[in-house]
C-alpha cells in the first residue's frame, strides 16, 4: 500500500489506485481520480452511479458487478458503459473510493 | 422430536446428495423428505462439454430424477410458484401446498439467453450455440459436424457461470477436434471472456493463458458482450469492439430460478439466495438453507463444490432440530478437471482463500495439480460412474472431504499485476 497525492489530503491507495480507506474519500478527490482515468467531467448520472457503488459497498461490505449494478441502480448497461467507458463497475468504485470489486468466480 | 417435513427444492446434484444424506441421517418417524422438480430428467452436466464432439450422447448423461433418490424420500414433479416463507409453505403452480419444517433450496441456476440483445433472434442454435443444455449440446454437435473452417468463437458472457473452466474446456477440446479432422489450419479460433485473463484466479490463469498460446488460440480479455448478430456473425462489445464469427459458442448470463426471485426478499439482484458461506444457512431465515448453485456463496458454481456443500448442510439442518449451534464447516472449496483434448486433463483444487496451486491432490502421492497429464484424463473419465454412484447416493469418498487439502500443494509466488480479478 502506498500514499499519494489526488487532491489535497494524502490518501492511501492500492497498486490499481484504489482507495484502501473509503473514509479519507470527498468529492474533490473523486473528481480527480475521474479526471485522471480519461472522465473529464462528472455529470448527475455518473454521481448517482458512484454514490449507489459507495453507498452498497459501505452498508455490504461488496461492491456489485456491473450486471448487478446494472439491475439494481436502475441505470442500463449500455449507459453504464457510455458514463465510465471501459469498466464501469471497476472504475465507479475507483472514483467512489472503494476497493475494487472482487471479480466473481 | 415431532415428525419433521424436509422439503427440497430441485432434484439435481445438491438436492439429490441432499434428500439422500438426509433420508439416511433421520429415521423415518422422525422426518419425512421431499424433493420437487419440474422435470424427471437428471442430467450429468460435467458430460454436456463433451457432447458437442461426439464423445458423449446425451442418452449416457440423462437419467430419471427419482431413481437416483433413496427409497423413503417422496419426489413431487411440478413447477415451484414461489415460497411463502412467513408461513414455512411452498406453493406449486398445480396448487399443491407443501408445509415444511427446514427448505433447502438447491434449484441451481436458469441460462438466461434473451437478456443478451440479439442472442435468441435468427442465427440462435444455426450459428450461435451454447453446450450449457442438452439441446444446445446436441445442436452444437450437429452443426461442428457440418463446419469446415473460419472464425469459432467461444465466449461467456458475464460471471457468474457454471463450472468457471467449462468454456475454456471447450475451446481445447474445439482446438483437438479441428485437429483431429484436419480443417484446424484454416480455423482461426477465438476466445473472448470479461475478465482480464483467461480465469479468474490469477496462478491458474497464468497456466491456462499459456495453454490457450500454445494451443494457437486468440485470447480477447476484458470483452463484455452487448449484443449478438447471428444472421450477420458478429459479437459486439459494450466499448465498441466486434468479434466475426463463422460459428458462436456461447456461455448465456445465468439468474436463479423463477420461483427464487418471485419469493420476495430470498434472493439477490441476480437471483441467488443469501446464504452464509460457511453453515449454508440462508441469511433470510433460520430454517432455509441452500446449497449448489443456487446460492450467491462466492465460490464456483460447480458440482464438487455441491459435494462438499451438502455434507455441511445435511450435520446443520441436524444441528438445526436441535437448536444446536450450526458448524462452519464450508471453506469454499472446489475441485475441478480441466479437459485440455489429446487424453489429457489438468486437476485445479481451492477454496475461499487459496487459489488454485501446482502440487499433488489431496496428498502429495495424487493426481497431478495445475499440470497437463492423461491420469487427470482417466480421472474426469471415471468421475462419471462415481457421481451416479456415489457421489448421488451420498456415500464418503475416501480422502476426499469438505474441507480442502493443503498436503500436496505448493506455494508460489505470483505477481498482482497480472492478477484476474475484476
Amino acid at each position: 500500500m502506498t500514499t499519494t497525492l489526488i487532491a489535497d489530503p494524502l490518501v492511501d491507495v492500492d497498486a490499481e489506485g484504489f482507495l484502501t480507506n473509503p473514509e479519507q474519500w470527498n468529492e474533490q478527490i473523486a473528481e480527480a481520480i475521474a479526471a485522471d482515468n480519461g472522465v473529464a467531467e462528472l455529470t448527475d448520472r455518473h454521481w448517482l452511479v458512484v454514490r449507489f457503488m459507495r453507498d452498497r459497498y459501505l452498508r455490504t461490505g461488496n461492491a456489485p458487478s456491473i450486471r448487478a449494478l446494472g439491475k439494481e441502480s436502475g441505470v442500463p448497461v449500455k449507459e453504464l458503459y457510455e458514463l465510465f467507458p471501459k469498466g464501469p463497475a471497476k472504475l465507479a468504485a475507483k472514483i467512489g473510493g472503494i476497493p475494487k470489486p472482487k471479480g466473481c468466480i | 422430536m415431532s415428525k419433521k417435513q424436509i422439503v427440497i427444492l430441485g432434484g439435481g446434484t445438491g438436492g439429490t446428495m441432499t434428500a439422500n444424506r438426509l433420508r439416511r441421517r433421520f429415521d423415518a418417524d422422525d422426518a419425512d423428505v421431499h424433493v420437487v422438480d419440474r422435470d424427471d430428467r437428471h442430467v450429468y452436466q460435467p458430460g454436456l462439454l463433451f457432447v458437442p464432439f461426439g464423445l458423449a450422447a446425451l442418452d449416457d448423461i440423462v437419467r430419471p430424477r427419482q431413481r437416483q433418490l433413496r427409497n423413503g424420500v417422496t419426489f413431487h414433479q411440478g413447477e415451484v410458484a414461489w415460497v411463502e416463507l412467513e408461513r414455512n409453505e411452498v406453493v406449486l403452480l398445480d396448487g399443491t401446498v407443501l408445509p415444511y419444517d427446514v427448505l433447502v433450496v438447491a434449484s441451481g441456476v436458469r441460462l438466461q439467453p434473451d437478456e443478451t440483445e440479439g442472442l435468441t433472434e435468427p442465427g440462435w442454435n444455426e450459428r450461435v450455440f451454447t453446450f450449457y443444455d442438452p439441446a444446445g449440446a446436441e445442436g452444437l454437435r450437429l452443426a461442428l459436424e457440418h463446419f469446415d473452417g473460419g472464425r469459432l468463437v467461444v465466449n461467456l458472457v458475464d460471471m457468474p457461470i457454471k463450472c468457471p473452466v467449462a468454456p475454456l474446456e471447450f475451446a481445447f477440446l474445439a482446438d483437438w477436434h479441428l485437429r483431429e479432422r484436419g480443417i484446424r489450419a484454416r480455423t482461426e479460433l477465438v476466445y473472448a471472456t470479461p475478465l482480464d485473463a483467461a480465469f479468474t484466479k490469477p496462478i491458474a490463469s497464468q497456466h491456462l493463458g499459456s495453454l490457450l498460446g500454445e494451443k494457437e488460440i486468440e485470447l480477447v480479455t476484458e470483452f463484455n458482450t452487448g449484443e449478438v448478430d447471428g444472421i450477420g456473425g458478429a459479437l459486439t462489445s459494450y466499448d465498441g469492439r466486434v468479434l466475426d464469427f463463422d460459428l458462436l459458442v456461447t456461455v448465456p448470463l445465468h439468474g436463479g430460478a423463477a420461483f427464487v426471485e418471485r419469493t420476495l426478499g430470498l434472493a439477490d439482484a441476480l437471483g441467488f439466495v443469501s446464504t452464509d458461506k460457511s453453515t449454508l444457512q440462508s441469511t433470510v431465515k433460520p430454517n432455509v438453507f441452500a446449497l449448489g448453485d443456487a446460492t450467491d456463496l462466492p465460490t464456483s458454481k460447480a458440482g464438487s463444490v455441491t459435494h462438499f456443500e451438502a455434507e455441511v448442510l445435511t450435520e446443520n439442518v441436524a444441528r438445526y432440530f436441535v437448536d444446536a449451534e450450526l458448524e462452519c464447516g464450508f471453506d469454499g472449496h472446489a475441485n475441478c478437471f480441466i479437459e485440455t483434448g489429446f487424453h489429457k486433463a489438468l486437476l485445479i483444487d481451492f477454496n475461499y482463500e487459496t487459489e488454485p496451486l501446482p502440487g499433488h491432490f489431496p496428498t502429495a502421492f495424487g493426481l497431478p495439480l495445475l499440470r497437463e497429464s492423461r491420469l487427470n484424463h482417466l480421472g474426469k473419465l471415471a468421475f462419471q460412474w462415481v457421481y451416479w454412484h456415489a457421489l448421488l447416493p451420498g456415500r464418503e469418498i475416501p480422502g476426499i472431504g469438505p474441507a480442502m487439502p493443503t498436503a500436496g500443494k505448493r506455494q508460489t509466488s505470483f505477481t498482482p499485476e497480472e492478477g484476474a480479478v475484476r
